[in-house]
């Protein structure tokens, strides 16, 4: 999916904050500021002051030169830090993932929202509307990459929304500020007489690197969107992960088996209430010595049912050895799905076909004893070829696409490979008059064919087959075929190849 | 009194019948499986499902045989929809085949097992499954121990199981509630007509638990499962060729 990031920025987040408490302040130049070095450095002002030529990082008493009215409050350390991870849990109306970017500002992962709310510009216009409307001065940006949005929420000049991979001719008229890069890096670019991206932004890879380090690299990289950029989750997606660490080692089945039973009823209680079912789950055991067991099982569909899943795993219990003990039980459901929600049925029928839980919980207790590769269901396949006619399906869901033909009668049991045979005919292009099989002597009373089967040549090539159904003296049927053609140099072979019912 | 004593008697050895799988006919001869006269061996007359049968077949031949004749009687077993598990240690089993006896053999599972004793593990684990409609189970051999836990899963479950037995020389004692034998019987096509004919077996029924052992020569034509007389037909034969 595209990746679509928004990046709001509170301009002035503390001042804003103080405003809501204290709303005289509105008409007032003030600023926070805090001391440092012996003297008072303003942290932070707000838009009236800032109006009059005070910014952060100027003394107090400079500011107070200008404004001699100024009001001023204490800086508070931390309080920003509290006031966006307010702001982004409420942001997660939004979206599930949303990052604070400190010092002044939220990162959201928009993929996929957009549309939820009528489509990206009205989606983004809501979310600052409502925040302005609350009394904060934001200002957001959306683009593909972190550091795309980052920059246009900041220095972008028009266009707050970034079209899907137009971010690199965005960027190319912003300062090199827009990179958030350290100042050090700033300065030097500044010296070199770099005032935007457009300037280095086609200069060698390698040179900029010797020069400026890899960070400006990285940015540069990040804000077109050649590299990925993670962010630190205010809400991480929890991995469905349960422990259970023991107080005194464990050490026999019957313990081995209270603690799956736990986790799972507790791992069970999170996938119902999510309506998920689990696919594949693994128990790691802690052994005292240092030792870690494994054991893993699988499910055909997917299941949130602890007494099915305990089913499972009470299979692979004696392969538990739990040596000195065990002192930490850890399950992890490493592949889950969308369970279908248990429809109750009006009446039960013999037997529910193969949509049966009973049947699919029976198919996954012998899948992980036995693997899953034993158990077979066939489909009909529309080839003549005896070998093709069938294929194997994928799952028990799996419905037929074709009819099973009944017109050309199939013997009961294949052989998976034809054998030889040693015959006796009297005429070519007949069936044999005797055949010898294992050593024993079979003599054909009556026969059916021969039904000629081609080898489909765009699959393989090789000799025809002309099949025979014959039966000997004593009733017993066998499928036998001629391969190839009668010819002079050599006679062909016969095989047999299934037994009839 | 010796009338109370008899009814008493007669009314116990219903119930046991019952526990051992054998229901009492239905007035509406929902319980037909279509096996005509040889249903009729069996108690109250009806094929009992819910239980164990046991095969003998000891050579592919055979087993080719006697899978014709489960499939037979799987098509009215699976009717209802449910599904059939067939377990073997090396599975030789055409579905296709499967499909001339009326049923559908995407509905059957196959599952291979490496050793015999996996097969009953399985077994026993499938029996007591009450969403399938039938199991059936490749084996060598079967001791009365091992038959009786099976018996035990199905007795809950009530789902038919159909033991194959491939070695008959060590055929002890089982808790099975018949058993059978299918051989070929060679086929008619009727006025010399070539071909090999409908198939045909000798269904020999050696033990039935409560019931009458009997032999019987049927045919399965047309979807069903049909009984012939075959001295009736050489004598037909015999006739025309003389008029």
């Amino acid at each position: 999916m595209q990746k679509r990031f928004v990046s709001i920025w509170f301009r002035h987040l503390t001042t804003d904050w103080l405003t809501l408490r204290r709303p005289e302040l509105k008409t007032l130049p003030f600023i926070f500021a805090a001391p440092e070095h012996g003297r008072m450095l303003i942290t932070a002002a707000n838009s009236l002051a800032e109006a009059q030529g005070i910014s952060p990082g100027m003394a107090l008493a400079d500011a107070r030169a200008i404004v001699p009215s100024l009001e001023m409050a204490d800086h508070i350390p931390g309080k920003d830090a509290k006031l966006l991870k307010a702001l982004g849990e409420w942001c997660i109306r939004y979206t599930p993932l949303v990052a604070v970017d400190m010092p002044n500002g939220l990162l959201l992962d928009v993929s996929g929202c957009a549309h939820l709310w009528g489509g990206e510009r009205a989606y983004l216009g809501n979310i600052i509307k409502v925040l302005r409307s609350k009394g904060y001065d934001a200002r957001g940006a959306m683009a593909d990459t972190v550091g795309a949005a980052w920059a246009v929420a900041r220095f972008g000049k028009d266009q707050p929304i970034i079209a899907p991979g137009g971010q690199t001719d965005v960027l190319l008229s912003l300062p090199p500020m827009a990179l958030r890069l350290e100042t050090e890096i700033l300065e030097r670019l500044k010296k070199l007489g770099f005032c935007n991206i457009k300037s280095f932004i086609g200069i060698g890879r390698s040179v900029l690197r010797r020069r400026f380090g890899t960070q400006l690299l990285l940015r540069l990289d990040q804000a077109i969107g050649n590299e990925d950029e993670p962010l630190d989750l205010l809400q991480p997606v929890e991995p469905y992960h349960e422990r259970l660490p023991c107080l005194e080692p464990i050490r026999t089945a019957t313990g081995i088996e209270i603690a799956i039973k736990k986790l799972l009823e507790n791992l069970c209680q999170r996938l119902a209430g999510e309506g998920m079912g689990l696919r594949t789950a693994v128990l790691k055991c802690y052994r005292l010595n240092g030792k870690v067991l494994q054991v893993s099982v699988g499910t055909g569909k997917p299941s949130n049912f602890v007494n099915h899943l305990f089913r499972l795993f009470e299979l692979k219990i004696p392969s538990i050895e739990p040596d000195l003990g065990i002192e930490l039980f850890t399950l992890d459901a490493t592949k889950v799905e969308e369970a279908d929600p248990e429809q109750e049925m009006l009446w039960s029928p013999e037997g529910g076909g193969l949509e049966d839980v009973g049947l699919a919980e029976l198919l996954d207790r012998l899948a992980n004893k036995i693997g899953a590769a034993n158990i077979r269901r066939y489909l009909p396949q529309e080839h003549y070829w005896p070998e093709r006619s069938i294929k194997p399906a994928i799952s028990l869901q799996d419905k037929r696409t074709t009819e099973w033909r009944t017109d050309r009668i199939r013997p009961s049991l294949l052989l998976s490979r034809p054998e030889r045979i040693e015959v006796m005919v009297k005429t070519p292009d007949y069936p044999p008059n005797f055949f010898i099989y294992n050593g024993q002597k079979h003599i054909i009373i009556k026969s059916d064919g021969p039904e000629r089967i081609e080898r489909e040549w765009w699959l393989d090539n090789g000799k025809q087959r002309d099949y025979y159904r014959v039966e000997d003296d004593e009733g017993r049927r066998y499928w036998l075929f001629r391969s190839g053609h009668y010819s002079d140099e050599q006679l062909p072979e016969w095989f047999i190849h299934g037994f009839f019912a | 009194m010796q009338n109370t004593r008899q009814d008493i008697i007669n009314k116990l050895r219903k119930d046991i019948l019952l526990m051992e799988g054998f229901k009492p006919p239905s007035a509406s001869g929902a319980g037909s499986i279509g096996l005509g006269e040889i249903e009729l061996a069996f108690p109250n007359g009806v094929f009992p499902v819910g239980a164990i049968h046991e095969m003998m077949c000891p050579a592919p031949e055979q087993l080719a045989a006697t899978s014709g004749f489960i499939g037979g009687i799987l098509a009215s077993l699976m009717k209802k929809g449910g599904a059939c598990l067939w377990l073997s240690v090396a599975g030789k089993i055409f579905p296709p085949a499967m499909a001339v006896f009326n049923m559908e053999p995407d509905r059957m599972i196959f599952i291979d097992l490496k050793r015999e004793k996996d097969v009953l593990w399985a077994a026993e684990e499938a029996l007591k499954c009450e969403g399938l409609a039938a199991v059936i189970a490749e084996l060598q051999d079967i001791s009365f121990a091992e038959s009786r836990r099976l018996q035990l899963a199905v007795e809950n479950s009530k789902v038919t199981g159909f033991i194959l037995r491939n070695d008959p020389r060590k055929a002890g004692a089982t808790t099975c509630v018949a058993r059978w034998q299918i051989a070929h019987l060679p086929g008619e096509t009727g006025d010399g007509l070539p071909g090999v004919g409908y198939p045909r077996w000798q269904v020999d029924l050696l033990k039935v638990r409560n019931g009458n052992p009997g032999s019987w020569q049927i045919e399965w034509a047309e979807g069903r499962f049909v009984q012939f007389d075959k001295e009736a037909a050489v004598h037909e034969v015999f006739e025309r060729q003389v008029g």
